[in-house]
């Protein structure tokens, strides 16, 4: 599984016992009532992929109605930054994980294509907190983004050709621009931060 | 500076050579005419060069003998000291020019060493012409002329992710590396100087204050000679913002080290007590002229907010503004460039907001121009300075200097990056560090603080400036020419070319939001989370304040958007229109290709729909598909020296689409006209209205008023979109439909259910500003056509009622 250390695990299931109110797991309430969450305009993918079996590597799909422990840091290992010592292929598969975790968010009813209508549902929610403007432009964006795609991995469609939606090779190719395994990352830190907030009594 | 490579043909090369003949003819008649007055400039008796010239020149025009009138009159004093700046920048401009036309050498020798060399030149030549040479590189001159365009150019268009995001060792290194480097330096160097045994030199008498002084003003990195050099070797953009930012932030250090040992030097010992106040000090520096440069941001923003009715000085404000920034944190001692990069940093992203494409694309020139030039300047000037001196040569500390100052880089630079890589994600390999340690350029900075120094106070003045002199020289000359090289042998990760597709720039918006979501669920603040708070605060009430109109509200993701397709559509109709563009990745993929396909039609049986003659079909199938087709164009990449064009020019849009719109229509309504022959129907088939065909395609487009606030008239021409509504019926010609390729399929209003999915590129009428301004391009081939009204068209405005539907 992921390479945590010992000190980042504790504070993490000392997160994962606030979270969940000291119960065994925490189902999609706990997370929703994080306040700082609130302001997050694609919340719900976020919570939705904890609970979405395809991130828990076991070859399953569906979702989890709670999660435990174990599940949590699952998900959470995603999140790892490579090291110094981390090598070629170890990059190359944290970059694969990576991906995969960010098409599962995508890939909403799972069939392996991330289609026009799941990718407009994607983008109106990132601008889902922009108003009317938001909604309006983001079909056009997201029109634009499939075309795109499509251009760049098949080039030559004849008129009558379909493109049926963004494979996970399309997706790893359209986005190998930004270096997944060094962004999609946070720190985990080796304090304990759950008692270090000032004034917070919950989450 | 952009490093054109001249690539000339045989026949080209031939022709080329009696132009650059001339044009060396010209330089060197210049450079000598440069001289004479030059030279005159500084030179007590004036007047006698004066009256010589006047007679060369009035001979014809004056009777000698008798003083008459002067018809003709040379004053050349009367201008003297305008005309010899204008000299100075023409020489400097022809230069570049020179050093460009010569296909070989711009890509051999970096143009800086070139510059200095040309500046050896000149100087040579107004030594020979026995003229005294001005004091070119005066420090008032420098610091307050030639040093803020570089500054600010540098500043504008400082890519302030990168920045930020790597902050943290930018600090480290123009802080504590700067600090290491002028200790280490000037203490050893007095440690040498100490130990001369057998010369019992001027050495000796160097006091240990004055070989901090020396070792602080030389263990600036200079950021003119980095960026000159860096910009011809396009590394990758984390190495280039390290040394980069290092050698702009390090400037508060060496403003503070300097005046401290300036001031301690007189007095001849330090305290405890002056070590302290020199740490505040440097804290009062770097943060005061920041919070200088951003209220003076904030204020251009600001201003800049109301400047819709007087475009044309709009960049003015942001040069003055940034220069004032400038001046009023040097009157402080605060750190002017500082304060330069902050207010540049801080206002760009308002001020861009506001103000209209023709002043983006000026203050984009002209920064570039200036800061060119300036360049030019202070290179050349720095060989002319050279050769004036004062010099006093000592092997001992030149040499020793010189050695010193490479190995206290090395030595700070991977002492500093395995601190560093303890804290960051994307660790500095070795390769990382070699480059930033050799990227260490001193340059004209160094050695106009040298010159400031009084000679009464410091006995060694002279030795400093030459050692000063050598270490530039040897830096900008040996390590500026062999960085190239040196980056291709390691294979240093180059500079990404293309630009940000709308799919990077989607998925980073995106991570940015769900690395912030992960954040808070782990429950602690980290990077993300002040990021994103930042964000809100800026979008909440800052970008209110400071950006006028519908502007403000946009997010980034929509913003971004326009200016792609904006860029587009100009592209597509520079081109000429309907022409295919070549790309990088030529691409028949269009808007069909990827609309999701309809549920099939009903069962034959039902179906009442009668069906074209095959031929017809055929043929309205192709036209209508060879004017819906589009290609996409890979965009441009982006290079900080090439200036494309911001399309988001007020009306211009307008015109785009109107002109396209035309085009296609005019296509359209020629060619549908032969079909209007069609079997007759019953009156109430929907077939009718395949006569229609022609107006389909335009439906989608937004009309021009729909665009960002009051800036654009309504355009009474454009073509407006009926909004779905029940009273009208629309007619789908299904082209692209699987069951039945060789027919038309004519579905009637009542499957309007699919009509919704279909709304991909259609915006409904009231909107704020966004994508509206799509040309016609945007339309392209779907697989069902709108039929709304045609041709006689309705005003522009959207809130008007239905015309009568046109199914009688």
């Amino acid at each position: 599984m992921s390479d945590f250390s010992v000190e980042q695990i504790k504070n993490l299931h000392k997160r994962f016992e606030q979270l969940s109110g000291n119960e065994e797991t925490i189902s999609r309430e706990n997370l929703e009532n994080i306040p700082a969450l609130a302001n997050n305009p694609i919340r719900r993918q976020i919570i939705g992929a904890f609970f979405d079996k395809r991130n828990q590597h076991q070859n399953e799909v569906g979702s989890f109605e709670e999660i435990g422990f174990e599940q949590f840091l699952m998900v959470m290992s995603h999140f790892r930054p490579p090291t110094l010592k981390t090598t070629e292929e170890e990059r190359e598969t944290m970059r694969k994980e990576k991906l995969r975790f960010l098409f599962n968010m995508h890939d909403t009813d799972n069939d392996g294509t991330i289609t026009l209508e799941e990718y407009r549902k994607a983008v109106e929610e990132l601008l889902s907190k922009s108003g009317a403007i938001g909604q309006e432009a983001a079909k056009a964006i997201a029109d634009a983004a499939m075309l795109e795609v499509a251009s760049t991995n098949v080039p030559h469609m004849a008129p009558d050709d379909f493109y049926e939606g963004i494979t996970f090779e399309h997706f790893e190719q359209i986005l190998k621009g930004l270096e997944m395994e060094s962004r999609m990352h946070i720190r985990f830190l080796d304090v304990d931060t759950t008692t270090m907030h000032c004034g917070r009594s919950t989450s | 500076m952009p490093s054109r490579t001249c690539s000339h043909s045989p026949s080209g090369f031939g022709k080329s050579l009696p132009e650059q003949g001339l044009l060396l003819l010209v330089v060197l008649v210049l450079l000598e005419g440069s001289v004479l007055p030059l030279g005159a400039a500084s030179s007590p008796d004036v007047s006698h060069q004066d009256d010589s010239h006047n007679h060369k020149v009035a001979d014809h025009g004056v009777n000698a003998t008798k003083k008459v009138f002067p018809v003709l009159d040379v004053d050349y004093h009367h201008i003297q000291t305008p005309f010899e700046i204008s000299l100075w920048v023409l020489l400097a401009s022809l230069m570049k020019l020179g050093f460009h036309l010569i296909p070989r050498l711009s890509s051999i020798v970096p143009e800086s060493c070139l510059l200095i060399v040309v500046g050896l030149l000149v100087g040579g030549l107004i030594k020979l012409a026995g003229e005294q040479v001005p004091p070119v590189l005066d420090s008032r001159l420098f610091f307050l002329c030639l040093l803020p365009p570089i500054i600010l150019d540098a500043g504008y268009f400082l890519p302030i992710r990168p920045f930020m995001e790597n902050v943290g060792t930018i600090l480290m290194f123009a802080v504590v590396g700067t600090v290491w480097n002028a200790f280490f330096v000037g203490g050893l160097l007095y440690a040498v100087c100490q130990i001369q045994p057998a010369n019992p030199s001027s050495l000796h008498s160097i006091e240990l204050l004055h070989c901090l002084l020396f070792g602080s003003i030389i263990s600036a990195v200079d950021p003119v000679a980095v960026l000159a050099v860096f910009e011809e070797i396009h590394i990758n953009e984390l190495l280039h913002i390290l040394v980069f930012g290092e050698s702009l932030l390090n400037d508060a250090v060496t403003v503070v080290l300097y005046h401290l040992f300036v001031e301690y030097a007189g007095v001849g010992t330090v305290t405890v007590m002056d070590g302290f106040l020199g740490v505040i000090s440097f804290l009062v520096v770097a943060l005061g002229g920041v919070l200088v440069g951003a209220i003076y941001g904030i204020l251009a923003a600001f201003t800049s907010r109301f400047t819709s009715h007087t475009r044309v000085i709009e960049p003015l404000f942001v040069f003055v503004y940034s220069y004032m920034a400038y001046l009023s944190a040097e009157m402080f001692h605060l750190s002017g460039i500082m304060a330069l990069i902050a207010c540049g940093a801080v206002m760009r992203p308002y001020v861009e907001a506001n103000i209209s494409h023709k002043s983006h694309t000026t203050i984009k020139y002209f920064l570039k121009m200036w800061s060119s030039v300036s360049e030019t300047l202070i290179f050349i000037f720095l060989g002319v300075a050279t050769v004036d001196g004062p010099h006093s040569w000592n092997w001992t500390f030149v040499t020793v200097t010189v050695i010193l100052c490479l190995v206290a880089r090395v030595i700070g630079v991977v002492g500093l990056t395995y601190i560093i890589n303890k804290f960051r994600i994307v660790k500095l390999t070795t390769k990382d560090q070699f480059i930033v340690a050799y990227g260490g350029l001193r340059g004209a900075i160094a050695f106009s603080l040298g010159f400031l120094l009084d000679q009464n106070q410091f006995a060694h003045r002279k030795m400093f400036l030459t050692a000063i002199i050598t270490v530039i020289f040897f830096t900008v000359f040996v390590q500026g020419m062999t960085i190239k090289p040196l980056v291709e042998l390691l294979a240093v990760k180059k500079k990404q070319e293309a630009k940000r597709s709308i799919n990077e720039e989607i998925h980073t918006q995106f991570l940015d939001h769900l690395l912030t979501g992960i954040e808070d669920i782990c429950g602690h603040y980290g990077h993300h989370h002040w990021k994103d708070k930042l964000n809100r605060f800026n979008k909440k009430y800052v970008k209110k304040c400071l950006i006028a109109g519908e502007r403000s509200k946009e997010p980034q993701l929509i913003a971004f958007y326009h200016k792609m397709e904006m860029k587009q559509a100009i592209e597509l109709v520079e081109s000429g229109g309907g022409v295919k563009l070549p790309s990088a990745v030529p691409s028949t993929v269009s808007m069909q290709n990827i609309q999701p396909k309809k549920p099939p039609p009903a069962k034959a049986a039902e179906r009442a729909l009668p069906q074209l003659p095959k031929g017809r079909e055929e043929e309205i199938r192709k036209i209508l598909r060879s004017n819906l087709q589009r290609t996409r164009q890979r965009l441009r990449s982006y290079n900080r020296h090439t200036l494309v064009a911001d399309p988001y020019e007020d009306g211009f849009s307008d015109l785009l689409i109107k002109k396209q719109k035309m085009i296609e229509l005019e296509k359209k309504i020629k060619e549908m006209n032969n079909y209007l022959t069609v079997p007759a129907a019953p009156p109430d088939s929907p077939t009718m209205c395949r006569a229609r065909l022609a107006s389909g395609r335009d439906t989608d487009f937004k009309p021009a008023q729909q665009q960002k606030g009051n800036k654009i008239c309504p355009d009474p021409q454009a073509y407006s979109m009926k909004p779905v509504s029940d009273s009208v019926p629309v007619i789908q010609v299904d082209l692209a439909s699987p069951q039945s390729p060789d027919s038309v399929n004519v579905m009637d209003e009542f499957r309007r259910a699919n009509q919704e999915e279909d709304q991909g590129l259609m915006m409904k009428p009231p909107q704020g500003s966004s994508g509206s301004n799509k040309p016609g391009e945007a339309d392209t081939t779907r697989d069902q056509q709108r039929l709304m009204r045609c041709l006689s068209d309705p005003g522009p405005s959207a809130d008007e009622d239905e015309d009568e539907p046109f199914l009688p």
